[in-house]
C-alpha cells in the first residue's frame, strides 16, 4: 500500500538538498558584510557596511559594471528581436528544415561554451576584427536568442489561434491584429525572456574569456581577482552584486509566466 | 478559412501599413521568409560559419619551431589527441563527467521525488523556485563561493572540526585517485563543486518525469500486492529513467566543457576545457585547440546516441 506521507528519510534528503543548494549562496551574502580583511575565516567576526562603499568607489569595479550592463542591454535587445522573429516563424507552420533551425538555435547553449567561444574568436581573427565590446555582444546575443525564443514560442502555443482569426474576421488587418491582439498576449513573455537573457549575459564568462580581448566584464574582473587573492572584501561585495542581478530575474520571470496550463482565448480556466 | 475580407473594400483608402500587412497575409511564404531571414543570417553566417571555420583550422599545420600556423592541411592534430599526455587529459575529464552525472542523479532523485509526489500548490511552487534560483544564480559567483567554503580556515573546515569529522576527512583525502593534500586541492573538492553547480539541471528533468507518472499505476501496483519497496524499484524507478537520462545530458556536457572550476579547485592537471584555453592562448597553437574542441563534440554525440535509447529526448 502506498502511504500518503513522505518518510522521514525522504523529507530529510529533500530539504537537506535544498539547504545544500542555497548554503554557498548564503555564504556570499554573509561574507559581504564581514568586518575582516582576509575574509576566509568562519564564523565571521562582525557586521559592517564599509566594504560596499569601498567597492563602489573603485574605478575598475565601476567600469566593469558599466561595461557588463551595456553588453547585457544590447545583447538582450538583439536576442529579443531575433528570438521573437524565429518563434513567430516556427510556431505554427511546418516547412522543410524546421527541425534543423530549432536545433541551430539551441546549439550555442547545448555545446560547451569553449567551442562557441573559440569558434567566434577564430572567426573574428580571420576577419581581422579586434576583440572588444562588439565581439562580446555578438557572442552573448547568439546564446541569448534561444532563451527569448523558448519563452515566446511557449506563449504563442498557449495563445489560441482563434483569437487571431476572430480579430481578422472583425475587420482588423494584420498590423492591427499584431498591435492589439498578439502584442498584449506576448508582452509578459517578452519581458520574462528579456530578463532571463539579461541575467545570462550579465553572468557569462566562458564564451566571454575568448571574445573579450582586453575588455573586462564583471565576471572576468571577478575571475582575475580569484587568481590574485588580494582585496577579498571588495570581491565579496561584487560577488553579492552579481548574485543578485542574476537571481532576481528568475523570480520576476516566474511570476510573469506562471499559470502555464490554460490557453488564452480557448475558454478554459 | 478562405480569403480574408479585410483587403476587399475598394472604396476605403488603404494606408501603406495596411497594404503591407495584407500582402503578408496573402503571401504566407513571403511572410515566413521575412521572419526567418534575420535569425538565419545571424546564426548561419556568424555561428555556423565560425564553427565550420574552427573545424577547418583543426587541419592546419602548426610549426613548433617558428610558433606559426600555416594553412597546409594535415591530420596530425587529430592524431596527436591520442598521445599519452593528451589522452590522459581526455580520460581525466571524461571520468569526472561520468562521476558527476552519477552523483548528481543520486543527490537529485530524493529532491525531485519529494517535489513531484508529496508537494502541492504553494509548497511545490516554493520548491520549484528554490531549485531554479541556484540554477540561474551566477556561475562564477557559485564557483567563487566554493573557493571560500573550501579554503583553509574556511566554512568546510569549521564544520568538519566541530562535528568531529577530521579523521574521516583525512581518510578520504588520503584515498588514492580522489584525494589531495587539502579539500580545495583534491579531486574530491573539485567533484563536489561540479555536483553542486550542475545539480539543479538534474533535479528538474527527473521531477518532470515523475510528475507525469499516473497515480493509477501506483495504485495498481499496490493492489496487485507489491510492497512500497517493490513499487519503487519496479515501477517508479524504471519510469524515471528518461528524466535521469535527460538530466545527465546537462551534467555530462557541462562538466566536459568546463574550464573555470578545474582552474579554481582541485589538483593541477589539464581538463579538456583548460587544454583548449591554454593551446589557443599561451601556446598559440590554434589548430591543436581546434582539434581538441572536437573531443567534447564527439563525446557528447556518442552520449546523446546512448541516452536517446533510454528515452531522454521525450523527457526534455
Amino acid at each position: 500500500m502506498h502511504s500518503e506521507k513522505a518518510s522521514w528519510g525522504l523529507k530529510i534528503a529533500a530539504w537537506g538538498g535544498l539547504v545544500f543548494l542555497h548554503f554557498p549562496i548564503l555564504i556570499i551574502f554573509v561574507y559581504a558584510f564581514n568586518t575582516e580583511d582576509a575574509a576566509f575565516s568562519f564564523p565571521p567576526k562582525g557586521f559592517t557596511l564599509k566594504w560596499i562603499s569601498v567597492a563602489f568607489a573603485r574605478p575598475d569595479v565601476l567600469e566593469s559594471i558599466k561595461l557588463s550592463l551595456q553588453i547585457a542591454c544590447v545583447a538582450t535587445l538583439i536576442a529579443l528581436v531575433l528570438g521573437t522573429l524565429a518563434s513567430a516563424a516556427l510556431y505554427r507552420r511546418d516547412f522543410f528544415g524546421k527541425d534543423g533551425i530549432s536545433l541551430m538555435l539551441i546549439l550555442p547553449i547545448a555545446l560547451p561554451g569553449i567551442i562557441t567561444g573559440l569558434a567566434l574568436l577564430s572567426a573574428f581573427k580571420a576577419l581581422g576584427i579586434e576583440p572588444g565590446m562588439f565581439t562580446i555582444i555578438v557572442g552573448h546575443a547568439t546564446f541569448c536568442v534561444v532563451i527569448v525564443y523558448n519563452n515566446v514560442i511557449a506563449r504563442l502555443r498557449r495563445t489560441s489561434h482563434s483569437l487571431i482569426e476572430a480579430s481578422m474576421d472583425l475587420g482588423a488587418d494584420g498590423w492591427q491584429t499584431f498591435r492589439y491582439i498578439i502584442m498584449p498576449n506576448l508582452g509578459s513573455a517578452l519581458l520574462a525572456g528579456g530578463m532571463l537573457a539579461f541575467a545570462l549575459s550579465f553572468d557569462e564568462i566562458i564564451v566571454t574569456t575568448f571574445t573579450a580581448g582586453h575588455e573586462r566584464t564583471l565576471p572576468i574582473w571577478l575571475l582575475n581577482q580569484l587568481s590574485r587573492p588580494r582585496d577579498v572584501p571588495v570581491t565579496n561585495v561584487v560577488a553579492m552584486l552579481v548574485m543578485m542581478v542574476t537571481m532576481l530575474p528568475i523570480l520576476g520571470a516566474y511570476y510573469l509566466t506562471r499559470g502555464g496550463e490554460s490557453v488564452a482565448g480557448s475558454g478554459g480556466k | 478559412m478562405g480569403q480574408t475580407f479585410t483587403g476587399s473594400a475598394p472604396m476605403q483608402r488603404q494606408s501603406p501599413l495596411r497594404h503591407f500587412s495584407n500582402l503578408l497575409y496573402r503571401r504566407p511564404n513571403l511572410y515566413l521568409s521575412l521572419l526567418l531571414i534575420p535569425p538565419l543570417l545571424w546564426f548561419g553566417a556568424i555561428y555556423l560559419g565560425s564553427l565550420l571555420g574552427l573545424l577547418w583550422q583543426g587541419f592546419y599545420t602548426f610549426d613548433d619551431f617558428s610558433m606559426t600556423v600555416t594553412p597546409d592541411l594535415t591530420l596530425a592534430n587529430f592524431g596527436a589527441l591520442f598521445n599519452p599526455a593528451n589522452f590522459d587529459v581526455i580520460r581525466r575529464t571524461l571520468t569526472m563527467a561520468v562521476a558527476v552525472s552519477i552523483a548528481s542523479a543520486i543527490v537529485a532523485f530524493p529532491i525531485a521525488y519529494y517535489m513531484a509526489r508529496y508537494t502541492t500548490g504553494k509548497t511545490k511552487a516554493f520548491f520549484y523556485i528554490a531549485v531554479m534560483m541556484p540554477m540561474w544564480a551566477s556561475y562564477i559567483v557559485k564557483a567563487y563561493a566554493w573557493t571560500l567554503l573550501l579554503a583553509k580556515g574556511g566554512v568546510a573546515q569549521w564544520f568538519v572540526q566541530h562535528l568531529g569529522l577530521a579523521p574521516v576527512l583525512q581518510w578520504l583525502l588520503s584515498a588514492p585517485g580522489i584525494g589531495g593534500s587539502t579539500l580545495s586541492t583534491s579531486h574530491l573538492g573539485r567533484f563536489m563543486v561540479f555536483v553542486y553547480i550542475w545539480l539543479p539541471f538534474m533535479i528538474l528533468p527527473i521531477q518532470a518525469s515523475l510528475e507525469r507518472l499516473p497515480p493509477s499505476l501506483l495504485h495498481a501496483s499496490a493492489d496487485l500486492g507489491a510492497t512500497p519497496r517493490q513499487t519503487f524499484m519496479q515501477v517508479i524507478l524504471p519510469l524515471s529513467v528518461p528524466g535521469i537520462a535527460a538530466g545527465s545530458i546537462f551534467t555530462f556536457s557541462l562538466t566536459l566543457g568546463d574550464f573555470i572550476v578545474p582552474q579554481l579547485v582541485g589538483p593541477p592537471g589539464y581538463f579538456i576545457g583548460s587544454m583548449v584555453y591554454a593551446q589557443q592562448g599561451a601556446i598559440g597553437n590554434m589548430p591543436m585547440a581546434a582539434a581538441f574542441t572536437l573531443v567534447p563534440i564527439v563525446l557528447i554525440a556518442i552520449y546523446l546516441a546512448i541516452v536517446k535509447r533510454l528515452g531522454a529526448f521525450d523527457a526534455l
